[in-house]
């Protein structure tokens, strides 16, 4: 494509021609030089910042559940159970252990985009979640975590941090991945601004926060 | 090269389109109630962020720095997204743009599109390209599924269909998707378009979406959204366009730390949207295995070149602007005749056009400043509304047009005292048909305009020089009197 060449140099030249004067000369800084004084640390203690990640997911209509360690797999069986759910799709790289018995698991892998569009459930970890805004991020998983109806998400504590730079600054190492910010359920406001949960994504989400 | 924004060019001018609209009292109070309820989202979340000011101050750095350096950060995003597997084609125009993406979906024989909200693709006109070359694109967010089944315009950058109320939404999808039952409640409105949309989601082979940020240091792209129709077309299709301006680019990942606290809460009035999503280049059994981005110019370079304006490419597109202020809030979008509507439409629709059209978009603001009070990367959009009034001015002043020679004829009048007075002669005895009761109620042709509004006094009897001469004249003729008594 000759053409898109050409149009490269153009636009590139344009930039350059545009950058000459002493405005744009002006503001030709050191990147590292930009001021940032915004909060980038956590300021509240642990116990407030769960208690602050609890209560903006629950503001955006997610169902929230507690576990330890040892009970993570009877919490999964209880959410399950309360959404009458007797199999789901489950992402890669969760712990085999950590699954109930007496439900019916399929790997994120071994399924197709039909299959996850009719499952009853998923179901993943994530890498970090930002009490600030109610956040959780995920790594992969991207098609497990948005075709069926509910998403069921394990959120261990030392995985919540207070603010946004925080995560980044977790995130840093895996910047080149496919990263997934999920603030509650799926919604939209463009009716009225009515604020409707569940449009294309999962209706549901349930969060279960193991500490 | 030719610029296109949407059908701007085509446009009356804002103040014509303005006066019907103001009429339509429905339209009025869908404008108002919308805008009302963002305004107010918006106000308590941004008063929760404490560091609201600093993170403002940081992001519009970040943006000066980055026009700055431009073209070496595009270069940067362009080779880092090729070594991910992407490729990157650069449109100088909205025609180049058009050509380029249609013959990528033809390459892949794709006959659909499915759609991610973009402003982007609305001003370069490609839904026309696409079904112009027998391609229908399937748009995906509610409002801008509104939109094209109403075969409407957007009326708003964030919220496209706010013009529209629940009982039109109905009529809309009835009509559009063949339901014979719906009700106008919105949550059945919003399970009609996931039923009509599952199917074109699992199907469609072809994504299209712009970007809300290209990543400099990654080559990687993150689009916000709230629906998971993004989610759906970036992730599903086996292909995947990606159309996006130049300023777009930011240095790095890090700088998402700035954008993504202040981009939601200015937007929706959230502390964060449902949903981000980022990806770099092609991630193996992971999403389009082919990706392809295009980098738009369209007037933008025009914009860079202005010093006083180029702050103008800041903009995130937040809307924050359009819902606080006094004139959109009365007339909504469409008067603008841009798809940029509100005090960011009026800026950047004009420039775009390098003053060509649109013309009458610098004038469509109090000059009050609130759209500089919510700007989240702090463009001072009333500075630059009167620097392109004084563009207009200075373009209009070399014309021909009646108005253009009336303003040198005052000139020359208002230089010289002789002229002024007899200036103020015929003006008194000119206006006596127009003064009624003491008033100046209408003027003729296009005076018509100042008294449209406004009423004014006539010419008084007698002017302040005359009557000051008057008075010398009397007091030296006292005075000459006293000294020779």
């Amino acid at each position: 494509m000759p053409e898109a060449t050409n149009s490269r140099e153009a636009v590139l030249n344009r930039i350059r021609a545009a950058n000459t004067t002493a405005n744009a000369i002006a503001h030709r800084t050191n990147y590292q030089t930009i001021e940032r004084n915004y909060e980038q640390t956590a300021s509240l203690d642990r116990e407030a910042i769960l208690k602050a990640f609890l209560d903006h997911l629950r503001e955006y209509d997610a169902h929230i559940f507690d576990a330890k360690p040892d009970t993570l797999a009877a919490a999964i069986a209880e959410v399950l159970k309360t959404s009458h759910q007797k199999s789901a799709i489950v992402a890669d790289n969760f712990p085999e252990e950590n699954l109930p018995a007496g439900f019916s698991w399929q790997r994120e892998s071994e399924t197709t985009k039909d299959q996850l569009n009719t499952a009853e459930g998923a179901i993943s970890g994530c890498e970090v979640a930002i009490a600030h805004t109610g956040t959780i991020i995920l790594r992969g998983a991207r098609k497990l975590t948005l075709l069926p109806d509910r998403f069921l998400c394990v959120v261990y504590e030392d995985q919540i941090v207070e603010t946004v730079p925080e995560a980044i600054a977790r995130l840093e190492q895996y910047k080149t991945e496919t990263l997934t910010f999920v603030s509650g359920p799926s919604a939209t406001a463009d009716i009225e601004m009515t604020r409707i949960r569940g449009v294309h994504g999962p209706r549901f989400l349930d969060v279960i926060v193991v500490r | 090269m030719t610029i296109r924004v949407g059908e701007a060019a085509e446009a009356p001018s804002f103040q014509k389109v303005a006066f019907t609209l103001l009429d339509d009292t429905q339209l009025r109070k869908n404008v108002r109630h919308a805008t009302d309820v963002i305004t107010g989202k918006r106000a308590v979340v941004v008063r929760e962020q404490q560091d609201w000011q600093q993170l403002r101050s940081t992001a519009s750095a970040i943006k000066q720095h980055t026009l700055a350096h431009l073209d070496d950060y595009l270069l940067q995003f362009e080779a880092a997204c090729t070594v991910a597997g992407g490729q990157v084609h650069w449109a100088s125009d909205a025609d180049e743009a058009n050509r380029i993406i249609v013959d990528l979906v033809k390459q892949y024989g794709g006959k659909e599109v499915i759609k991610v909200k973009t402003m982007t693709s609305d001003e370069i006109g490609l839904n026309k390209a696409f079904e112009a070359n027998g391609i229908h694109p399937h748009e995906t967010d509610l409002a801008d599924m509104i939109i094209q089944l109403g075969h409407d315009k957007p009326s708003h950058i964030v919220a496209p269909a706010l013009h529209k109320n629940r009982q039109q939404v109905r009529e809309i999808f009835m009509r559009e998707m063949g339901l014979s039952e719906l009700t106008d409640e919105p949550q059945d409105l919003t399970n009609a378009a996931r039923h009509y949309l599952r199917e074109k989601f699992l199907k469609v082979n072809i994504g299209f979406s712009g970007a809300n940020f290209l990543l400099a240091d990654t080559g990687g792209v993150c689009v916000v959204e709230s629906e998971g129709n993004g989610r759906m077309c970036l992730t599903l299709p086996d292909v995947l366009i990606t159309l996006a301006g130049i300023e777009k680019v930011i240095p790095s990942f890090r700088d998402l730390e700035a954008f993504l606290q202040l981009l939601p809460r200015s937007a929706t009035g959230e502390r964060m949207n449902p949903y981000n999503s980022l990806w770099t280049g092609v991630h193996k059994g992971d999403g389009p295995q082919h990706f392809h981005v295009v980098l738009l110019d369209n007037g933008r370079t025009r914009i860079l070149a202005d010093p006083e304006a180029r702050q103008t490419l800041h903009c995130i597109r937040c809307g924050a602007c359009l819902n606080t202020c006094p004139v959109y809030r009365q007339t909504g979008g469409h008067a603008y005749g841009s798809i940029y509507s509100g005090p960011i439409g009026a800026i950047v629709t004009p420039q775009l056009f390098d003053m060509q059209h649109s013309q009458s978009l610098p004038y469509a603001s109090s000059l009050c400043g609130a759209c500089y009070e919510v700007c989240p990367v702090k463009i001072n959009i009333p500075e630059v509304l009167i620097h392109l009034r004084g563009r207009v001015v200075r373009e209009q002043q070399s014309g021909a047009s009646l108005e253009a020679i009336g303003m040198r004829a005052m000139a020359r009048i208002f230089s010289s005292g002789r002229r002024l007075e007899a200036a103020q002669r015929l003006g008194r005895i000119g206006q006596w048909p127009f003064v009624s009761e003491g008033w100046v109620k209408h003027l003729p042709g296009m005076l018509g305009n100042w008294t449209a509004v406004r009423d004014l006094r006539p010419l008084p009897e007698q002017s302040f020089r005359s009557w000051w001469r008057e008075r010398e004249k009397a007091s030296a003729k006292t005075h000459s009197k006293e000294l020779s008594s």
